[in-house]
């Protein structure tokens, strides 16, 4: 039993500014971390069991640890492109609280002997880089930010920089590329950021919440946050819930939580009368889960084990009044739209996904569209510079594998609706073609 | 025989914006896109002669810069309407109606040149589902009945749907993130086998790397 840890005061009026963050004990935590050494912060980010909160969910100490030590330019990068569909906790940090966000980023920078920093934020979110502006303007002011802060040795410049509108600028290294001025495309790994980044030097990257969830780290000691969420799913986790729920919102749930509390207890559940037909429950590229899997814990391990992941922490809820092909053609030409073009399966996978989907919704697909769109889908998991593809092909993989009878039944009632007539039409290929 | 173009020339305040952008970083080529930014804002789009004047004082080519400028959405490659009306209609917004809310938009902007109304991927702000940002102010939720409001605050200068202006909402239920949390389900007993398990391997693989947010 806890009580919220990042959104405490969240709604607290003022709390943008230095003033009203530092009487509810903002930059304490600095304090306390400046007056130790780099490894002792490491060693507390260490135990704190603390996994990214992004997406991938990679632990943040083992991350910092991966940088060379000595001096040499490194980088710390914090990751505000947020732009997984349905996800929107960083905003509502950014927005509310930006010095939680540049005080774990400071003590960040300090593990991981970093001296310059960049926020990257969605060119979408004007407010919320007005407001981080602002607040870095005050941090500088007040010695947080710049030349050997609070006589500790450690010096760091921090730069708001605003994106101007691409998904794939969210990975990182499309990231790093969009950073020093070029097109978002993504890089070929290894080399990982942590050897080659920005600039080719050593750079750490960042979410938004991972970041803002250092000071809390420093405050109750890694082993104290340890204590909270499972064996291997520590602390708490911000959710965005949206789609068909009473109450969309942003919620900060204890991890292992169960995903039935979240979605009824904390979000009001689907509107009355309505049953819940699939979930995503780590933004639209995740596998979706169906109502029988309401009962896991959301935890990493338990939405892993289930075939599908925690992802941002995005719950997006679909309920029964929506056709599954909607939902499906939704995501597909969002990331047919999104896809850089560098790679031949993502590129051509997500355009052929959404053709057989309109040919679908248009009756003129046989049951084998049915067939091929799942093995493209097949076909484009894993085989990319970057898992852009993949973030549509595992959602569209797990539509088919589990409301394929509802994909059939729309391909015969959409025939019948075009006037094409009952019976299987002839395919669309030609296959049986032979000599 | 001489091929010289004629010099270009950039509007002071212009050159001034992007010098300081290209101050703030090591390499000062990380400054292309504010400096395109600050462009468009003077000239309304991301036009050859504005890409010629970031190019001039970045000392960059305009063909580098004209292909940093088509990858994103938020920069305009053709002429459009002073102001944009972004209609999100990814999938959290579309499954609370954003598609005909888009429609409404568009059909009510009509061919006013002042106007530019597109539909938009995930705008981040799915709580205030179907939204709209509006010269990068977020509002919603939209019915179709906001719609000739929202025009009208637009084409009047004043701010735009105050009551529905994301920066004044609270976090969705507040008493619901301040109270305390429900026991630790572990500590419960009943789900222990869906979080426990296969530790070793689970914890140290990723599950996959994700996009919109970060890699950790």
């Amino acid at each position: 039993m806890t009580e919220a840890l990042l959104f405490k005061d969240i709604d607290e009026p003022g709390l943008a500014t230095l003033d009203v963050y530092a009487k509810r004990g903002g930059y304490e935590s600095l304090r306390k971390a400046l007056a130790t050494t780099p490894e002792d912060v490491l060693a507390q980010l260490e135990a704190s069991g603390l996994r990214g909160r992004g997406g991938a969910g990679f632990a943040m100490g083992k991350k910092v640890s991966f940088l060379p030590k000595g001096t040499i330019d490194k980088y710390l990068v914090c990751n505000a492109d947020e732009s997984e569909p349905g996800t929107f906790k960083d905003r509502e940090l950014m927005q509310k609280s930006p010095h939680m966000l540049i005080e774990g980023l400071i003590i960040a920078s300090y593990a991981a002997g970093a001296t310059r920093s960049f926020i990257y934020i969605r060119g979408e979110y004007v407010h919320q880089a007005d407001v981080l502006d602002a607040a870095l303007a005050e941090a500088t002011a007040a010695g947080y930010i710049g030349e050997n802060i609070l006589d500790s040795g450690h010096s760091l410049s921090l730069v708001v920089h605003r994106g101007a509108g691409a998904y794939i600028c969210g990975e990182e290294t499309g990231l790093l590329d969009s950073l020093e001025g070029k097109r978002g495309n993504p890089r070929l790994k290894p080399p990982f950021p942590a050897n080659q980044g920005l600039y080719q030097g050593p750079t750490l990257i960042n979410n938004v919440e991972t970041l803002a969830t250092v000071p809390t780290i420093i405050r109750m000691s890694g082993e104290g946050y340890a204590k909270l969420g499972t064996e291997t799913s520590k602390g708490t986790k911000l959710v965005s819930v949206s789609g068909h729920v009473q109450r969309p919102g942003n919620y900060e749930i204890e991890l292992g939580t169960p995903s039935r509390e979240i979605i009824y207890g904390l979000a009001g559940g689907p509107p009355e009368g309505r049953e819940i037909k699939c979930w995503f429950p780590g933004g639209s590229s995740s596998p979706v889960l169906k109502a029988e899997d309401l009962d896991l814990p959301y935890d990493f391990e338990a939405m892993a084990k289930a075939g599908s992941m925690l992802g941002s922490g995005a719950i997006i809820v679909v309920d029964d009044s929506t056709p599954i092909l909607d939902v499906a053609l939704k995501v597909a030409k969002f990331y047919r739209h999104e896809s850089c073009g560098k790679c031949t399966p993502c590129r051509e996978g997500t355009n052929w996904t959404v053709k057989m989907l309109e040919r679908i919704d248009a009756g003129t697909a046989t049951p084998m569209d049915i067939e091929i769109m799942a093995s493209v889908q097949e076909h484009i998991i894993g085989n990319c510079l970057c898992v852009l593809g993949d973030a549509m092909a595992m959602p569209i993989g797990s539509l088919i594998a589990k409301f394929r009878e509802e994909f059939e039944e729309h391909i015969e009632a959409a025939r019948i609706r075009n006037g094409l007539g009952a019976g299987v039409p002839e395919p669309a290929l030609a296959t049986g073609v032979t000599g | 025989m001489s091929n010289t173009t004629p010099p270009v020339t950039v509007p002071a305040e212009l050159r001034a914006d992007i010098e300081a952008h290209m101050a703030l970083y090591p390499d000062s080529r990380s400054a292309a896109l504010p400096a395109l930014e600050a462009a468009q804002r003077v000239h309304g789009w991301c036009s050859p002669e504005a890409i010629e004047q970031v190019a001039e004082v970045m000392g960059v080519t305009p063909a580098y810069l004209a292909a940093v400028a088509t990858f994103y959405d938020m920069l305009e490659t053709e002429p459009v309407g002073k102001h944009s009306i972004y209609v999100c209609t990814n999938i959290s917004c579309s499954l609370r109606g954003a598609d005909a809310l888009h429609a409404a938009v568009s059909e009510a902007a009509g061919d006013d040149p002042e106007f530019n109304v597109r539909s938009f991927e995930c705008l981040g702000a799915c709580d205030i589902a179907p939204m709209a940002s509006v010269d990068g102010v977020f509002v919603g939720p939209l019915t179709a009945e906001d719609v000739p409001q929202l025009l009208d605050d637009i084409r009047a200068g004043r701010p735009v749907l105050p009551d529905k202006q994301l920066s004044t909402r609270l976090v969705a239920d507040p008493n619901a993130n301040s109270r305390a949390f429900p026991a630790h389900p572990i500590e419960a007993g009943s789900t222990t086998d869906a979080s426990g398990g296969s530790v070793s391997t689970t914890a140290q693989t990723p599950p996959a790397e994700s996009i919109g947010g970060d890699s950790a």
